[in-house]
């Protein structure tokens, strides 16, 4: 069924489509009206599901576990302060190996206080344990939401995933999205089978013990092999839902990228500004390609190393900033050729924060830097559509 | 089916000898019987008992993490729920996991009504990290974060959160305090509390060897004097309504409360100065001046 809807409905239409049992949220600009859909869901008897409205994000997430390990399918949504305030907590969600979809409204984080769409919120949490995936459109947003179930819940995974849909861009942008039949979610998805340690009165068991030092590193290697595995399985998952559904998905999509002097990558909505731009370039006979990143964890080095290593210079255009290095898709993608003989020229470009455009404008100057790059030796990271001048008069640096 | 032969908490675990809490927890499950989820707030009770690969328990159980018991308890009804199951399922968490840090979740849950018996073994401290005071440390007590000294000679200045009232104010369905050496008044409540349906709440006393500085034979003989001599109520209030707050147990004559703290070493340094102690007893005096009428054996 084709349908005109937000980013936002996208993720409560996933949840809807893959029968998530308990939905424990709290509202928070861009991502309440997640909550919102599957109360009207609920209202309206097309669900059946147990929403639970807390009281926080940390308690969000907190029921997410306990019902979890009751074994049942569990989906959440937050964003931004929300997702900061859960922090702690996501570590227990995947040490536990619990397989939650929470859907985020990729959003800023204060001081000052934004709504607006970056990825900043996603980005601080890459480290713990969640696999993270990037959606450039609401249709994306939904495809990925109701695969994330899959990939998470397989044996050889048991991992919780995070689903990005920029803020507004996505969530409160209405766009044509096609929605799966619930037979064909229903054949995708196949019955909810916990193949993970349940709170059962019948079989009990200990979940969340106290591991001393000679358990401890164990459980967190086994997180890293999951990690590992998941690549795979992402693959297999992806291949899958586009024999059946038809819509190809992969970690990595290069786009133009034979012969390209300059790769240009992007992950979430900027890729639809960024494609329009690539293929303006092209015209002009400009030797310009694109990759959009999806899957952020695991981080795709593999692909990443095939398709850029011969590529002469990458432009990272990212949403985020680790202040004292740098972006963290360009620290992470330096790292994925640190070892390597044939690497290209990889350059860092901070845009976008805090909701600011990207236009064509700014991708206009990122491809002017990486132009110079291809001659000369330019800055490592590079802020674009920022005024400089005056913020660094206000430091007392002008 | 009365399970009160059978052992669903194991021994072997880590407290310390004369820990009050294994007692609670022993006679909780007890009484709720196999069909039970437990979850447990970060604290002496989970770090003592779950060293993996080994498991006091021998119900499922699950620990999240310090302030959240309440949530993930809420999180698994709602799973119940869903599932249509029932099925006991009890939070255990200290003072600490749930009058301080624990206090936004268990109020949430509490007025989202979920279908919960939340147990708060109170200590009155930090004890897992080293008796730091806590929103339940009493007045007068020393810890290692209200130390005793020249310019402090009290201890803790501040009374005792009356978390129980604040959580019967939220209109729980039944809300109690409870000492295990009052055992039949204890063993009543735990009982009444899991008959109902609904946001349950039972706040017990629970004394630490280790933090109240007592000898460990001690256990039960102190926590019967925190009741005998007034300082530790017991009473119990169902469906919020604190008009008919109903006193359940109420020693013949009330015994100075020099005699609950002269056995503890955190209350030492009281004894010293007869105004801290009058001081104390005075606290004492005024709670049942104003509430002793609500007893109704
Ligand atoms: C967020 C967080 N802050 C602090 C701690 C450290 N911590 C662990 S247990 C504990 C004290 C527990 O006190 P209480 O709830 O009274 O239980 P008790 O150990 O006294 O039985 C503290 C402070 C923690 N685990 N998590
Ligand atoms: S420190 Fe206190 S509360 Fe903790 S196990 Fe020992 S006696 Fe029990
Ligand atoms: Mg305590």
């Amino acid at each position: 069924m084709k349908a005109m809807i937000r980013g936002n409905e996208s993720i409560a239409y996933a949840f809807k489509l893959a029968r998530v049992k308990v939905i424990p949220a709290y509202p928070i600009t861009p991502s309440t009206l997640v909550p919102e859909k599957i109360s009207e869901f609920l209202a309206n008897g097309e669900m059946d599901a147990e929403f639970v409205p807390v009281e926080s994000e940390h308690s969000a997430i907190s029921a997410a576990i306990g019902a979890s390990a009751h074994g049942v399918r569990v989906g959440t949504a937050t964003a931004s302060q929300g997702l900061a305030l859960m922090h702690e907590v996501l570590f227990i969600a995947s040490g536990m190996r619990l397989p939650i979809v929470m859907g985020i409204g990729n959003r800023a984080l204060s001081a000052p206080i934004n709504i607006w769409c970056d990825h900043q919120d996603m980005m601080s949490q890459r480290d713990t344990g969640w696999m993270q995936f990037y959606a450039e459109s609401n249709q994306e947003g939904l495809d990925l939401g109701i695969m994330a179930f899959k990939i998470a819940e397989d044996e050889r995974i048991l991992l919780p995933a995070m689903v990005g849909i920029d803020a507004f861009v996505l969530t409160h942008t209405v766009e044509p999205v096609d929605i799966p039949e619930q037979k064909d979610v229903d054949d995708f998805l196949g019955e909810f089978v916990p193949h993970y340690v349940t709170l059962d009165p019948e079989k009990p068991a200990t979940l969340g013990s106290f591991g001393f030092p000679e358990y401890f590193m164990e459980f967190k290697y086994g997180q890293w092999i999951a990690m590992e595995r998941a690549k795979k399985v992402i693959d297999e998952v992806f291949e899958e839902f586009h024999n059946k559904f038809g819509r190809k998905y992969s970690k990595v999509t290069p786009e133009f990228l034979e012969d390209a002097d300059i790769v240009l990558v992007t992950m979430g909505s900027m890729t639809s500004t960024t494609r329009e731009f690539v293929k303006k370039l092209r015209k002009e006979g400009k030797k310009v390609g694109l990759l959009k990143l999806t899957t952020f964890r695991p981080f795709p080095k593999e692909e990443l190393r095939a398709l850029l290593k011969d590529v002469p210079v990458v432009a990272v255009v990212e949403r985020n900033i680790s202040f004292g290095f740098g972006g963290a898709v360009y620290a992470e993608l330096a790292a994925t050729f640190a070892n390597e003989s044939k690497k290209p020229k990889i350059i860092d470009f901070i845009v976008g924060l805090g909701g600011r455009d990207i236009t064509f404008k700014t991708l206009n100057e990122v491809v002017g830097i990486a132009e110079k790059a291809l001659k000369e030796d330019v800055d490592e990271v590079n802020w674009i559509d920022v005024n400089k001048e005056a913020v660094l008069k206000a430091e007392g640096l002008l | 089916m009365n399970y009160e032969k059978e052992e669903f908490f194991a021994p072997g675990h880590g407290m310390c000898a004369g820990c009050a809490a294994p007692i609670i927890v022993k006679w909780v499950l007890k009484l709720a019987g196999p069909n039970t989820i437990v979850v447990n707030a970060t604290g002496c009770l989970e770090v003592a008992t779950t060293a993996y690969p080994h498991t006091s328990w021998r119900v499922p159980w699950l620990h999240v993490a310090f302030e959240n018991a309440a949530a993930a308890a809420s999180g698994i009804e709602a799973a119940a729920r869903a599932k249509g199951e029932k099925l006991n399922i009890i939070a255990f968490g200290g003072d600490g996991g749930t009058v301080d840090i624990g206090f936004q979740a268990l109020s949430g849950m509490v007025e989202r009504g979920h279908n919960v018996l939340y147990v708060l073994y109170d200590n009155e401290a930090y004890m897992n990290t080293g008796i730091q005071r806590s929103g339940a440390t009493p007045w007068g007590a020393w810890t290692t974060t209200s130390k005793v000294g020249n310019a402090n000679p009290i201890g803790k200045l501040q009374p005792k959160k009356p978390v129980a009232r604040i959580i019967a104010a939220h209109n729980a369905k039944y809300v109690a305090t409870a000492n295990p050496a009052i055992f039949n008044d204890f063993k009543k409540k735990v009982e009444k509390a899991l008959s109902y349906d609904g946001a349950r709440f039972l706040h017990v006393i629970s004394s630490c060897t280790t933090g109240w500085r007592h000898d460990p034979s001690k256990t039960v003989e102190i926590m019967k004097l925190a009741s005998d001599t007034g300082i530790f109520p017991l009473w119990e209030v169902v469906d919020g309504d604190l008009e008919n707050m109903r006193i359940t147990y109420k020693p013949k004559k009330f015994k100075p409360v020099e005699e609950y703290l002269k056995p503890q070493g955190r209350f030492r340094h009281l004894l010293k100065n007869p105004e801290y102690v009058k001081k104390l007893q005075e606290q004492v005096d005024a709670w049942w001046a104003k509430y002793g009428h609500h007893y109704n054996p």
